[in-house]
């Protein structure tokens, strides 16, 4: 049994990616080295056609590959995001990598096949084919993580991040030989029958959680994510903490929306490890002078937030939760390319003290860069306060109300970190030496990048009905 | 009926002077910079006036006036528009709102003048504007609350206006820190607002409360009062939440005024006077409400007793107006608390600014203890503040004696008698601490070096606000006056429709009412009169004695002098232990010790694995490991053994 055209359709996305992916690698040896940053073109415009390919494939939504394959609503909206933030992610990198001086062809060629697996693990319906989206996806991270070989701290914290997540994968992988042994299939909807008090499958399901969890950085599995969101590259920081992330949480998404048996063994673990998740990242940031490392607390509090729309299980709350990914990412991308910009050459300026004065030195960078703190902060007609407000009400929805106070509690720890930032910037006086550092101009790339992330900030803040309507979509693909 | 129609106008106009001002008045002159911020907000004033116009041809059946502009927040059945309202309420509050502020931004032209972020300063001052303007109109709690937001942002940004002192950003900062604590509570009233009525907009969630009973016991009702209450108090400084508005006085002076005296503090009342409704079927919330505000007034009055910082001691006496308004709304009395809202507007904000010119005629003195005799340098300054002082301590026939009456009447009419008693030894206090201020400030010898300062008048863009504002805190008070005095009780009338008259109202006789009214109203006019001889007599006729007051009773003297010891309270019961959490034991110990230590302990593979790594100089990825095993078994045996 072939698969048929149909099954090539559905999966259409990945494969232009990888085709996409592939011919810049294939290229890359034959330009002359001042050709090579062209290359972020041809990324690019893979990224577009995946992004284009995802908007045809959505009106055939069906299973593909003997059921491996699931493209339905739920995989339409993580494509969207994965692709675009590949594209963004391309978009702001050629400048960066001009200035640090660092080969273009090889980062466009793995974050395109790094989006593949990415996409692969938002589209699987089987759980060895999410692992093999998972290898895919990881893969190319460790090796963008490591990308900036000459750099000492960027090497370590590669090595740590493949290490321990090969420990992660490891964790997964055996969960799903246990699920396999305990239900004699890895299909998430005959998995789904499977019943919850049998050992094999309370052990399976939580080393898969635990796999999981170490790709989302929720505690008490976050423990890398500091060092290495702190040492990799900053344009791979920011598609570290959007688009791989956004992929593991719609692994853990589809199966607590598919598989009955862990939806109900998750609950506690997953109330849990909110709330630890939430404090953990919070308190922790709140003594960071490093920018770039406190962005890094914060992502590790935001997945908090995601964690309660899961614990609260419903269909608004999954809604909520995609919601959440897409402004998450937004803010995301557009605070660690703004930050990437402002480090300067070999990313030394990266500490709070940097940034004072810089509301006068650059007004435009700096109202952008508050822009998105106020979103992370929950600020209302910001995308952030949107999905906060969404996840809270849907956790209200679903009698959750410790949980939600918890989060309240955490968004005013959160207010006193992204506030300082601002301070800094605004109501603090530069250090001399640094009037006579040279002013970049933010390059037209970055500046793009910015614009389209500031936009979609506020556009998602005070319009995001549009958006609610396809992540309720999404998530009725559940049912 | 332009403005009914487009109610937006009324908000983009603030909003494009910000935009206008915020990117390209650096680059401006400084007369454009005045034309757009100036014009923007004369604008709004004027489409205040034009509204009223309009609204004055509605019927009752056509209020409350909504227009809804676009969904804003579509999830499942929830449903919250970017709709605004117009009634009554509304209409009074964006009257004060525009023009008060009109004024104080003609003000600040002057008192700004040469400033090195002169536009920024302006382009704020508009921002502010346009969200105190969309609270008011909002016809919703969600977008109220991004009105509320939005202003506590502006005033952030406007308390560390002068961000070169460090204590005004950080000022700025635990304005905005300490008021998401109240935001926090708020938020959760809303929720659970929706959670009760699956509506958050006033019309259905008013509509619905009146079908309720009157819920005698704590019951949902009680719990959305408090949360909102809590949200109010943040807003409106009011006890234990009022710590960072005496702060906030490091901002410019017309800020303030504007801000932190007339417009955005009182944002807590207008959110409790505009859930009326709710209030009154919530009797326990409500009687929190006048309790609260009533320690709140004779609290903060009493810290302004003694204070010396000309701004300081404005901001206990707001803190303590504020709390008469919560007051009034607490025994029902909500159109009363509207209606010292407004007069407080004008003359507070004329203090304010009249402090301004003070400091701005001294160079930048804010000593009281610095200042005096000035009554004749800047007369004008002078006797502007002289009919505020008046207004605010009550003397009759100013706005103040009408609408702080009002609220003492209520509170012993509603019959709480202990309220009443508490509020009348505010009025004293209140007195007491104004007239102070103005003997020190302007009678006696100046206790300044004449020859290094030299003492000017102000600007006439600075005195023409002054004056009509001091016209205002006369003639503000006679819309409201009541019967008794020959007034027409304009205001209250007007009101009635959204606020509820007080139940206890119907009770009284006419006959009866008038002369406890008249009783009453000797009562204060006695107490302002005790507290203006008490300062008189302690500053003006024997200047020495105060400080010998101080010396014999050191102790108490002390206590208030260093308002009660609560911002240290604070610091070591809150502030300390979350630092010392985050950085002691997160940050040291987790991320260190803990890890580390639990390397050491557990897991022996990961230690082998580490030992490797500790060559490729990867410090602790063991201990990473090692924290992952450890959770990785927490994880399993809970979902194991626990959970069934």
């Amino acid at each position: 049994m072939l698969p048929a055209a149909t099954d090539y359709y559905r999966l259409l996305p990945e494969i232009l990616a990888a085709v996409f992916g592939t011919i810049v690698m294939l290229l890359e040896p034959f330009l002359r080295r001042e050709h090579k940053a062209a290359l972020s073109w041809l990324g690019m415009l893979g990224a577009a056609a995946a992004l284009g390919a995802a908007v045809l494939v959505r009106s055939d939504a069906g299973p593909a590959f003997f059921h491996l394959i699931q493209a339905d609503p739920f995989t339409f909206f993580l494509r969207l995001l994965i692709y675009a933030t590949a594209l963004l992610v391309m978009l702001a990198a050629r400048a960066y990598l001009d200035r640090e001086n660092l080969p273009h062809g090889e980062f466009y060629a793995l974050v395109l096949l790094g989006s593949v697996g990415m996409g692969v693990m938002a589209a699987a319906a089987e759980l060895v084919t999410v692992f093999i989206g998972l290898e895919i996806s990881s893969l190319s991270t460790y090796i963008l993580a490591s990308y900036r070989r000459e750099a000492l701290r960027a090497n370590e914290s590669a090595l740590k991040y493949f290490l321990l997540g090969s420990f992660a994968t490891a964790f997964f992988l055996f969960g799903v030989a246990l699920v396999y042994g305990a239900t004699g299939t890895a299909r998430l909807e005959q998995v789904a029958e499977g019943v919850a008090s049998v050992l094999l499958l309370k052990l399976g399901l939580a080393l898969v959680f635990i796999g999981l969890a170490f790709k989302v950085a929720s505690a008490p599995f976050h423990v890398w994510t500091p060092d290495v969101y702190e040492g990799a590259p900053a344009p791979v920081t920011a598609l570290l903490s959007t688009a791989p992330k956004a992929a593991a949480f719609a692994v853990l998404l589809r199966i607590a929306g598919t598989v009955l048996p862990a939806t109900l063994l998750w609950f506690w673990v997953l109330w849990g490890s909110a709330a630890l998740t939430m404090f953990v990242g919070n308190l922790a940031a709140l003594v960071q002078s490093n920018v770039k490392r406190m962005l890094a607390y914060s992502s590790i509090a935001h997945a908090g937030y995601i964690l309660v729309a899961l614990a609260a299980g419903t269909e608004a709350a999954y809604a909520a939760a995609l919601y959440y990914l897409a402004a998450y990412a937004l803010m995301k991308l557009g605070a660690f390319t703004l930050v990437a910009h402002l480090a300067g050459r070999g990313e030394r300026r990266l500490t709070l003290e940097d940034y004072a004065g810089l509301a006068r030195r650059e007004p435009v960078v700096a109202a952008t860069l508050s822009l998105y703190l106020l979103s992370l902060l929950g600020l209302p007609l910001t995308a952030g306060f949107l999905g906060k407000f969404y996840v809270f009400v849907a956790g209200l929805r679903a009698e959750l109300l410790g949980l939600v106070v918890l989060a309240a509690v955490n968004t005013l720890l959160g207010a006193y970190y992204y506030l300082r930032v601002i301070l800094y910037m605004y109501f603090r006086e530069p250090d001399p030496t640094y009037e006579h550092a040279a002013r970049e101009p933010v390059p037209a790339g970055t500046g793009l990048v910015l614009a389209a992330t500031a936009a979609g900030t506020l556009l998602l803040g005070i319009f995001p009905g549009h958006l609610m309507r396809i992540a309720e979509l999404a998530a009725a693909s559940f049912r | 009926m332009l403005l009914l129609e487009h109610l937006w106008i009324l908000l983009a106009l603030p909003l494009a002077g910000a935009a206008a001002n915020g990117l390209f008045g650096r680059h401006w002159s400084k007369r454009t910079v005045d034309a757009v911020a100036v014009g923007a907000s004369g604008l709004a004033f004027a489409a205040a006036l034009e509204l009223w116009r309009e609204f004055a041809q509605l019927t009752a059946a056509e209020l409350p006036w909504v227009r809804s502009y676009f969904s804003w927040i579509v999830a499942g059945e929830f449903r919250a528009d970017f709709a605004l309202q117009v009634d009554q309420l509304t209409l009074v509050m964006v009257l004060v709102v525009t023009g008060v502020s009109w004024l104080i931004h003609i003000y600040s032209t002057g008192y700004m003048a040469g400033d090195a972020g002169y536009a920024r300063f302006f382009a704020y001052l508009n921002l502010f504007l346009f969200f105190m303007l969309l609270l008011v109109m909002a016809a919703n709690y969600p977008l109220l609350f991004v009105g509320w937001e939005g202003v506590g942002l502006s005033s952030y940004l406007l308390i560390g206006f002068w961000f070169l002192r460090k204590s005004a950003a950080d000022a700025g900062k635990k304005a905005f820190i300490v008021n998401r604590i109240g935001d926090f509570g708020f938020l959760l009233g809303i929720f659970l607002l929706y959670w009760t009525f699956s509506a958050a907009d006033f019309r259905s969630v008013f509509a619905a409360v009146r079908q309720m009973p009157v819920e005698t016991e704590a019951g949902v009702l009680t719990a959305i009062g408090l949360l909102l209450l809590a949200g109010a108090v943040g807003k409106s400084a009011q006890l234990p939440l009022y710590v960072w508005l005496p702060d906030a006085m490091e901002g410019p002076t017309p800020v303030s005024a504007l801000i932190h005296a007339a417009t955005m503090v009182t944002a807590g009342v207008y959110v409790v006077a505009r859930s009326a409704v709710i209030f009154v079927h919530a009797p326990l919330a409500q009687d929190a409400v006048a309790v609260i505000g009533c320690l709140t007034a004779v609290y903060a009055a009493t810290i302004g007793l003694v204070q010396t910082d000309i701004k300081r001691v404005l901001a206990y006496s707001t803190i303590s107006q504020l709390g008469y308004m919560f007051l009034a709304c607490g025994v029902g009395a909500f159109a009363a608390g509207i209606f010292h809202l407004m007069t407080h507007a004008f003359f507070k904000a004329l203090l304010f600014l009249a402090a301004g010119s003070v400091i701005h005629a001294l160079g930048g003195e804010q000593d009281i203890r610095r200042m005096g005799g000035l009554r004749r340098k800047i007369p004008w300054t002078y006797g502007t503040m002289l009919v505020a002082t008046l207004a605010i301590a009550g003397a009759p026939l100013f706005s103040g004696f009408f609408s702080k009456d009002a609220i003492l009447f209520a509170a012993y009419a509603s019959g709480q008698q202990l309220l009443w008693g508490l509020g009348t030894l505010g009025a004293v206090l209140t007195a007491f601490y104004m007239f102070r201020l103005i003997f020190l400030v302007f009678h006696g010898q100046p206790r300044f070096d004449e020859q290094a300062v030299h003492v000017h008048e102000s600007p006439r863009v600075m005195t023409v606000p002054l004056v009509v504002l001091a016209v205002l805190s006369v003639v503000g008070g006679w819309l409201a006056a009541p019967k008794l005095w020959g007034g027409a009780d304009l205001l209250e009338r007007f009101l009635t429709p959204v606020l509820e008259a007080p139940a206890w109202l119907a009770a009284f006789p006419a006959e009866e009412l008038h002369a406890l009214e008249l009783r009453l109203s000797g009562a204060a006019v006695l107490a302002a009169a005790l507290g203006f001889l008490a300062a008189w007599w302690l500053y003006l006729q024997q200047p020495e004695k105060p400080a010998m007051l101080a010396a014999r009773y050191a102790a108490p003297y002390r206590l208030l002098w260093n308002k009660y010891y609560v911002d240290e309270l604070y610091a070591a019961a809150v502030v300390r232990p979350l630092l010392w959490l985050s950085e002691r034991v997160l940050w040291q110990k987790v991320d260190v010790a803990v890890i580390d230590g639990a390397a050491n302990g557990a897991a022996h593979t990961a230690r082998r694995l580490g030992d490797q790594l500790r060559r490729m100089q990867s410090g602790n990825a063991r201990s990473y490991a090692a924290w992952v095993i450890v959770g990785a078994a927490i994880v399993t045996a809970a979902l194991v053994w626990w959970v069934q």
